[in-house]
């Protein structure tokens, strides 16, 4: 299991183990889950393309994962971005299906990049994987306060002079970087269960954003680990495992937070007031 | 004239049965999507349209399993995962959209393991691609019935709904105070689209079934305000692009590069988004207009505010 | 030019002849006020007589069509840490990680780009300023869950932290029972004179600001009238402003506008309504009473 040839798929899985969640805080915050969703499956179809006209898929997938949250972006009203992120999505899966029926790859591959393959990563493509990732997070990092600002208080984050359409504009390049990134590993249609069950179980758990976005880190990290490893034991699709540790801590989490409740109200020996409704 | 004809539709074209059947299903598939399309979009809930869309992989793949017609697979799976989405969802338009997400996302890994026990079963490694991305060329005769009478009965309830729907659309709060059980009304809505999803990912394959649910009715949406006609215009639309896209793709068997035909979804999603374009650009070009001749005045006071501050 | 001028007087706001049109429509005409520091200051309007336009005016949200808006004597671009602005209704996601101390951090430097250095001294005064208007008990909750009182405390802490020198209130009373509101004119007047900072506080119903209230900002039909309560709510200068004859009556210790037969609180309708009871109006005071 910890063969040379295994060394690289564990080295990406954590790089994109620290990068999902981080970006994922974010999408979890502001409730983008939809937009988190579209990108990742719009850049298969870059993928796709790429492979069709000879070049490295990386260069495929960032190309349309940019695309489609750049176009997102600019077609959305008014911060809705829901109808736009559906058209822009089926639009470039059409492209996608078009590619693929063009190129001459065997099945295989295509699953692959839908539902990742974490052992066919070679050397010079982590250098790559890293590259990104490291550019992803420094700037989350940079926009960390006024991004936080937006998302939870836009009026306020406006009065300051923050113009929310560009850290709008800002944080979907982010999830395209982030996409790019990651969707090699896991695939396209499950890095977003990545980005979205780590963050969501740690906000049941913590209440400081610093520290939710460090325990999500920690709940990715657990997940994508044990998923390589069971994928490895059974030969089964590892994004099979992703998807399903992910949603059990999820539930963990919302059952730790009940339980903590619960024993929170015996103490006090009378009901929650307010409780989670304010 | 008859040169034109020939050069549209390729020889032979009215005479093929699967052509004939790709017309017939995409038609309905179309009216379905267009008209339970634009409640979707003025509900917003186009990311739990996707959702049901996509989650039929699930059961589109179980069913290649099993071995009977993926129709039943993408709405048995579309309903159990309406009611998961159901129970899982919050009243929160933030939280929906995140409870949302982890449903499907957990739905498409396990949809992983079913593709990949299919390939390994059956050795045959298409089956991703049939049922990611369909083909209304593929629809097999037999299927046809049963889609009218799903449509048939995904349009009755939406009548009987449609009043009710609407409001609840509009203010929650408003259908609830008039004694509209806005949650189980919800749930209703869920399956009514996890039927539609169900048609019409047989039509263009799960991941490519929401061009048709979305992009009709907000092209509809955008010309015209009245529901009622929005709908009619959508399923107008879903007809038009689905056809053109039929045409299109049969005309494409001679086209470059490969000489086997380009994908039917292909078309019909290129003709969807062109079309929403096109509706988006004239609105927004209407607005500024409207804009500029209503603005008139502010505009012939800023030329006075020059001529004090200097 | 006149910036000078202002400056000499030691204005902490002044509008000068600012005119605003939305859609065609004139939303303000020529509205002129100063506010001096620890001035608290109500800006008394109805319903869509331009209160929230002044206040997006100067924040810098929004240009005039004409005259100018100077803050400390200077044209405001649109970052500008002198103003304070707590917004009428917020809704915070109560799933949102954010605990009360954190969104008061982001009042120092929430617009800045770059990571954040923590610091014994960001801590101590997030400390402070969370002492200073009695929201410590709930520093550590989230944001979120916090009820509407609470939550306008934190807002509150989230403006000032950045010391600005006037601070900005859209409509605090609007979602507050009248305890919790009573509380926070009560901080914002102590704020306004311990801070030397000037508070301009929207609302419909100037009764509750009466007691605290320095000047009163009046807005009808996209005209002002400022000055102290006494200069400006009375029956020449109301009815000037209206444009029709209006009545101010004193009952008990609180201010009503009357105009014609229709008598209501503070919200005057444009044009007079006959044949209204003054009664009913009346039996609303008494419903806001209690």
């Amino acid at each position: 299991m910890f063969a040379d040839y295994m060394v690289n798929a564990w080295d990406v899985a954590t790089i994109v183990a620290i990068v999902a969640p981080v970006v994922g805080f974010f999408v979890v915050l502001r409730g983008s889950a939809f937009v988190a969703h579209a990108v990742p499956e719009a850049a298969f179809a870059g993928a796709a393309g790429a492979s069709l006209i000879g070049l490295n898929t990386v260069v495929g997938l960032g190309v349309f994962s940019l695309g489609a949250s750049l176009s997102i972006g600019l077609l959305g009203r008014r911060g809705r971005h829901d109808v736009v992120t559906a058209l822009a999505l089926v639009l470039m899966l059409g492209m996608g299906s078009l590619f693929l029926s063009w190129s001459t790859e065997y099945a295989p591959e295509i699953y692959s990049l839908l539902f990742g393959e974490v052992l066919g990563v070679s050397s010079n493509e982590i250098g790559i994987t890293a590259l990104l990732g490291a550019l992803c997070l420094a700037a989350v990092a940079a926009l960390y306060r006024p991004l936080l600002l937006t998302s939870v208080v836009p009026e306020i984050a406006a009065a300051r002079g923050i113009r929310n359409h560009r850290i709008d504009m800002a944080f979907l390049a982010i999830v395209a970087l982030a996409t790019t990134t990651a969707v090699p590993v896991v695939g396209a249609l499950l890095m977003f269960s990545l980005m979205i069950g780590p963050p969501a179980a740690a906000r049941c758990i913590t209440d400081e954003p610093l520290r939710t976005m460090a325990l999500s880190v920690g709940i990715a990290l657990a997940t994508v680990w044990a998923s390589i490893a069971a994928a490895y034991q059974t030969d089964w699709p590892i994004g099979f495992f992703v998807t399903a540790f992910a949603f059990v801590g999820y539930a963990l989490a919302h059952v730790l937070r009940w339980a903590r409740e619960g024993y929170a109200r015996i103490r006090a020996r009378k009901p929650l007031p307010g409780g989670s409704a304010a | 004239m008859g040169g034109v004809v020939n050069a549209v539709f390729a020889p032979g074209f009215f005479h093929s049965d699967p052509v004939r059947t790709a017309l017939i299903a995409g038609a309905i598939v179309a009216l379905v999507s267009g008209a339970v399309g634009v409640i979707t979009v003025l509900r917003g809930q186009s990311f739990a349209g996707h959702a049901l869309s996509a989650l039929g992989t699930l059961g589109g793949s179980a069913a290649f399993l099993v071995g009977v017609s993926p129709l039943w697979g993408f709405l048995t799976s579309g309903v159990v995962v309406a009611g998961a989405m159901e129970a899982v969802g919050t009243q929160r338009r933030r939280g929906r959209d995140v409870a949302t997400g982890l449903v499907l996302s957990t739905a498409l890994g396990l949809s992983a393991l079913l593709l990949y026990f299919d390939t390994i079963a059956n050795s045959t490694t298409g089956v991703t691609i049939t049922i990611l991305f369909g083909s209304l060329f593929a629809i097999s005769g037999i299927t046809v019935p049963a889609m009218i009478l799903l449509s048939l009965v995904c349009l009755a309830v939406l009548a009987l709904l449609y009043r009710p729907l609407l409001l609840s659309s509009v203010s929650a709060e408003l259908a609830a105070a008039r004694g509209i059980p806005v949650r189980a009304l919800g749930l209703a809505f869920l399956l009514l689209m996890a039927l539609s999803a169900a048609l019409s990912s047989v039509a263009v394959g799960t991941i490519l079934s929401t061009a048709l649910l979305i992009g009709p009715a907000a092209t509809a949406l955008r010309l015209t305000r009245r529901p009622a006609m929005a709908m009619a215009v959508a399923g107008a639309i879903g007809v038009i692009s689905t056809w053109a896209g039929i045409v299109l793709a049969y005309d494409s068997y001679h086209w470059a590069p490969a000489g086997k035909g380009w994908p039917v979804s292909f078309f019909v999603v290129a003709v969807i988004f062109t079309l929403y374009l096109v509706a988006d650009l004239g609105t927004r070009l209407q607005a500024a207009r409207a804009r500029d001749r209503r603005t008139g005045s502010p505009a012939a006071a800023q030329p006075l505010a020059t001529v004090r501050s200097s | 030019m006149s910036g000078d001028e202002t400056t000499l007087r030691g204005d902490v706001l002044a509008l000068e002849g600012v005119s605003v049109w939305l859609g065609g429509r004139q939303i303000l005409d020529e509205v002129s006020f100063t506010l001096a520091p620890g001035d608290f200051a109500g800006l008394i309007g109805s319903n869509g007589a331009g209160k929230t336009t002044i206040l997006r005016i100067i924040m810098g949200l929004q240009e005039p069509a004409e005259g100018k808006v100077l803050v400390d004597g200077r044209r405001l671009g649109r970052r500008n840490r002198s103003v304070g602005y707590v917004p009428q209704k917020v809704l915070i996601d109560p799933d949102a990680p954010l605990r009360a101390r954190d969104l008061v951090a982001l009042g120092l430097d929430g617009e800045r780009v770059g990571p954040r250095i923590p610091s014994r001294r960001r801590r101590q005064l997030v400390d402070e300023m969370l002492e200073a208007v009695d929201a410590a008990r709930f520093a550590d909750a989230r944001v979120g869950n916090l009820s509407g009182g609470e939550q306008q405390r934190v807002l509150i802490a989230h403006a000032l932290i950045s010391r600005p020198r006037l601070l900005l209130m859209d409509e605090p009373l609007a979602n507050l029972d009248i305890r919790s509101g009573q509380e926070i004119v009560d901080l914002l007047a102590r704020i306004a004179c311990e801070q030397h900072i000037a508070v301009l506080l929207s609302a419909h119903d100037m009764n509750p600001l009466l007691p605290v209230m320095d000047r009163v900002v009046y807005v009808a039909g996209g005209r002002v009238a400022a000055g102290t309560t006494n200069e400006v709510v009375r029956t020449e200068v109301l009815s000037k402003l209206y444009g029709h004859p209006v009545n101010v009556l004193r009952v008990d210790g609180r201010v009503l506008v009357v105009s014609g037969s229709d008598v209501s609180l503070e919200a005057v309708p444009r044009q007079p309504q006959p044949g209204r009871p003054a009664a009913e109006a009346t039996g609303r005071r008494g419903g806001g009473d209690v």
